[in-house]
């Protein structure tokens, strides 16, 4: 029967097609990243009222036709703070993710190549970076190293490169005595070439799901962050710091500062949740018959 | 009994449906033992499937009727077929290993059956289950029910599924493949025992394989499918020795026996001139006194003790041996991918075994030692397309430059037979013959003098065994290379080598020209090997009706 269904090798946009038509959460989740995207390149071009220009005579006024979010104590429009925001928040998620996952693949990847000792100890140290509760463990890192972006970004990436590690550390012990593993060493390849060129790429299609589901989680670690103080300073226009500030409109009243901001950062984590099958079936040879 | 009408099978696919099997009649008797032989993709898998309600997600059953005494098992509820699966019909598949549960005690699985289809209560459950062990001859039952799955052998893992499979005295069993991932001698206890307990019980049953001798020797009438379809039915004398149909006779002429030469596997119209066997020159490899013994948690294990033997150029030998007879770690060794723990592996009078397997892909020999896997699927890189695959040798082992590699690739793909607009594709896209040209001309690519078959054809079709084991022939002529051919068949060996070595438990009981040990077997486990393997010869030299039949009557 295998021989049946074989046709020739269709392009990637053909492919993405029939990812997005095989699966339709997978269609919405990627038009939902499109929207991040857009924003995210955009946003200081479409947005209506200039994120941190004050206006205190129009401040703390409701959701309207001219501020749809409404507006801040400052009379700052909420809604193009949030749009705004998206460009920050989105890289420091998307910066975050790809440090630990290319640190914690080069660690994983060797980790379950050789075993060995090296195994031993990696695996002991990751250990020990999962032991500590993992957003304590940020908060430390971002008051030591001082509040800049970048040290967000080392922050989340130091706390999530365990689990890339450990998923690939998996995924690359499988396949070390896969019969392709043994071809490739009759045909000459070294051992770092056949980890990097044959094994790695075999450990792709699981690894997308990791890092979508990283991405979403890095968002609320950066957010998070910046809701306690760490982090992103005001008046920088950022999701987590926008509800820490409207926490404390919302008993008297002005709910909107705290509501739209966080909607706006669950809507992001739920695009990221709902991309990772997509993007696992995007990258496996496999799907692509 | 049982009787299945016009059944049609269809499958949803990315390509838009799949019919995978339309038009089946069959029935089944009383007692009856039936057999449907066919090659991967003929549908007689679906086919028992479909009558038990288990297609896989995306098939579904778009004509026919399948009736079991008076029961209508297509329009059955799903509540139904469950007390219908197991207590009525039952099956077992092709992987014991998987088809256990590897974290549950095999009694309490068999407890499980009992219990779900009242046959048992809490109480005497267990010595129920005891009895079910005990009736498919294992040894000790009452201490093998606390065993779990990893700790059985292949066979005694097959023994526990019947065991499962037979506890509620179904009146049909349907054995899907039950002995292919088994060893030879393992199979003939395994079927031996299933034929008998359906004796014992009075029990119909289906076996479908792809093994014509299996099915000849085993069953009472046998169906033929293709593509789908039935295309032959009949008793196994009649229809092997007779066959009318097109596909059958090729099935029969491409199933490798006693007397047959390489050539007359194939079609009429495919077969060639005998090819010629090149000339034996001086000793190109040999093996002295090798050893691999392997730190175990419970003391040391010895995978090869102290074997000897020698290659000539332009020769061909077989190593045969059931599973963990060492014929592999041997295979391993040579071809460097394994450091022997002592021992010589003289290559044209350079000692081998002093290079370490990791430094050896460096070393200028590595192009001269080169090999095909057994699972073909395995040994390509999934994200690698067959032009890759072939390609990947030559970039590291020679100094040839991308034209020039992508002009050699195509001299290979022409040598193998592989058609060029396949190159482009990705391993899942082949079919199983494909990927076994890619892998063999991945490992002829570099013109090595030594080549280390592991068991290359053990993955494939009768059919397309015929024409790989062909065109080996063909390309040993040709390139004059020397073979080493690691197999557990000793009638595809018979085709392919000069000499044959049988090893067994890590040492060789038995050398020598393959024709002598063929047919003068001088050590007990040789003759064993030779008379477990089913063959279909006998029917068709001599014109005997099934020379097995009634034997456990």
């Amino acid at each position: 029967m295998s021989d049946k269904v074989i046709s020739s090798e269709p392009s990637f946009s053909s492919h993405l097609l029939y990812v997005m038509r095989e699966n339709p959460v997978t269609a919405i989740s990627f038009f939902m990243f499109a929207v991040l995207l857009f924003c995210a390149i955009f946003g200081p071009s479409i947005v209506p009222y200039d994120p941190l220009a004050s206006n205190t005579s129009n401040a703390l006024s409701p959701p309207s036709a001219a501020h749809w979010f409404g507006t801040d104590n400052l009379g700052r429009d909420v809604f193009s703070r949030v749009i705004v925001a998206t460009r920050l928040d989105l890289s420091i998620s998307i910066a975050a993710v790809a440090l630990s996952f290319v640190i914690g693949s080069f660690l994983g990847a060797c980790a379950g190549y050789w075993g060995g000792w090296l195994d031993a100890v990696l695996n002991r140290i990751l250990d020990t970076i999962m032991a500590f509760p993992l957003f304590v463990l940020a908060m430390g890192i971002v008051a030591a190293l001082g509040n800049t972006v970048e040290n967000i970004i080392y922050a989340t990436a130091v706390i999530n490169i365990p689990f890339y590690a450990r998923l690939v550390r998996a995924e690359v012990n499988i396949r070390r005595d896969a019969g392709f593993v043994q071809a490739a060493k009759l045909a000459g390849n070294s051992d770092a070439r056949i980890l990097a060129f044959h094994i790695f790429p075999n450990s792709l299609p699981p690894m997308m799901v990791q890092i979508s589901l990283n991405l979403g989680w890095a968002i609320l670690n950066a957010a998070g962050l910046s809701f306690i103080g760490l982090g992103v300073r005001p008046p920088t226009a950022e999701w987590g710091i926008m509800v820490a500030e409207g926490a404390n409109f919302v008993i008297s009243g002005e709910w909107w500062l705290a509501l739209f901001p966080g909607l706006w950062l669950m809507f992001a984590v739920f695009t990221f949740n709902l991309m990772g099958d997509g993007l696992r079936d995007l990258v496996d040879p496999r799907k692509r018959t | 009994m049982l009787s299945i009408k016009n059944l049609a099978v269809t499958f949803q696919t990315r390509k838009g449906p799949v019919e995978a099997v339309r038009d089946v009649n069959l029935k089944l008797a009383k007692a009856e033992t039936l057999g449907i032989v066919g090659e991967s993709g003929s549908g007689k898998s679906v086919t028992s499937y479909a009558l038990m309600r288990i297609l896989d997600a995306g098939g579904s059953i778009t004509a026919g009727d399948i009736s079991y005494s008076n029961i209508d098992l297509r329009n059955a509820s799903s509540k139904s077929m469950q007390d219908i699966r197991g207590r009525e019909i039952s099956m077992i598949f092709q992987n014991p290993r998987a088809a256990l549960n590897p974290i549950r005690k095999v009694g309490l699985q068999i407890e499980d059956v009992l219990r779900r289809h009242s046959r048992a209560t809490r109480y005497d459950a267990k010595e129920k289950a005891i009895k079910a062990l005990e009736s498919v001859q294992i040894k000790n039952a009452e201490s093998r029910y606390d065993a779990y799955p990893f700790e059985l052998s292949g066979g005694m893992c097959q023994r526990v599924v019947i065991a499962i499979a037979l506890a509620c005295d179904p009146k049909v069993l349907i054995a899907d493949e039950p002995t292919t991932g088994l060893d030879i001698t393992t199979q003939k206890t395994v079927m031996d025992l299933i034929k008998q307990l359906s004796a014992e019980r009075n029990m119909s049953s289906i076996l479908i394989t792809h093994d014509l001798g299996l099915a000849a020797q085993y069953c009472d009438r046998i169906v033929v499918m293709k593509d789908g379809a039935l295309v032959e039915e009949g008793n196994p004398a009649q229809l092997f020795h007779h066959a009318q149909h097109e596909y059958t006779q090729k099935l029969v002429a491409a199933t490798p026996r006693k007397g047959v030469t390489i050539r007359e596997l194939l079609p009429k119209n495919m077969q060639l001139e005998e090819p010629e066997r090149p000339a034996i020159g001086a000793p190109l490899l040999e093996v002295k006194n090798l050893v691999k013994t392997y730190k175990g948690k419970s003391g040391p294990v010895h995978a090869v003790k102290d074997i000897s033997f020698t290659v000539k150029k332009g020769a061909s030998v077989a190593l045969v041996g059931e599973s963990g007879c060492g014929k592999s770690t041997t295979s391993s060794m040579i071809a460097r991918l394994l450091d022997p723990t002592s021992g010589e592996i003289l290559f044209d009078g350079q000692n081998l075994a002093q290079l370490s397997a990791k430094s050896f892909a460096k070393n200028d020999l590595r192009k001269d030692i080169q090999m095909v896997f057994q699972d073909a699927t395995d040994s390509l890189n999934p994200r690698f397309s067959a032009q890759d695959c072939i390609e990947e040798p030559l970039r590291h082992l020679t100094d040839l430059n991308r034209g020039s590699r992508r002009f050699k690739v195509d001299e290979l793909a022409d040598l193998v037979g592989l058609p060029k607009t396949l190159l482009s594709r990705y391993p899942h896209q082949l079919s199983g013959g494909q990927k076994a040209r890619v892998g063999i001309a991945r490992a002829i690519a570099v013109d090595p003098k030594l080549l280390i078959l592991d068991e290359p054809t053990a993955a494939l079709d009768v059919s397309i065994q015929a024409i790989v084991l062909n065109l080996l022939a063909d390309l040993r002529a040709e390139l004059g290379m020397s073979y080493l051919f690691v197999s557990h068949d000793l009638h595809v060996v018979q085709l392919l080598c000069d000499e044959v070595i049988v090893m067994k438990d890590g040492q060789i009981v038995e050398q020598g020209l393959t024709a002598d040990v063929m047919q003068t077997p001088k050590s007990d486990y040789t003759k064993s090997l030779l008379e477990a393997a089913p063959s279909i010869s006998n029917l068709i030299t001599n014109n005997t009706p099934n020379p097995r039949k009634g034997e456990f009557a």
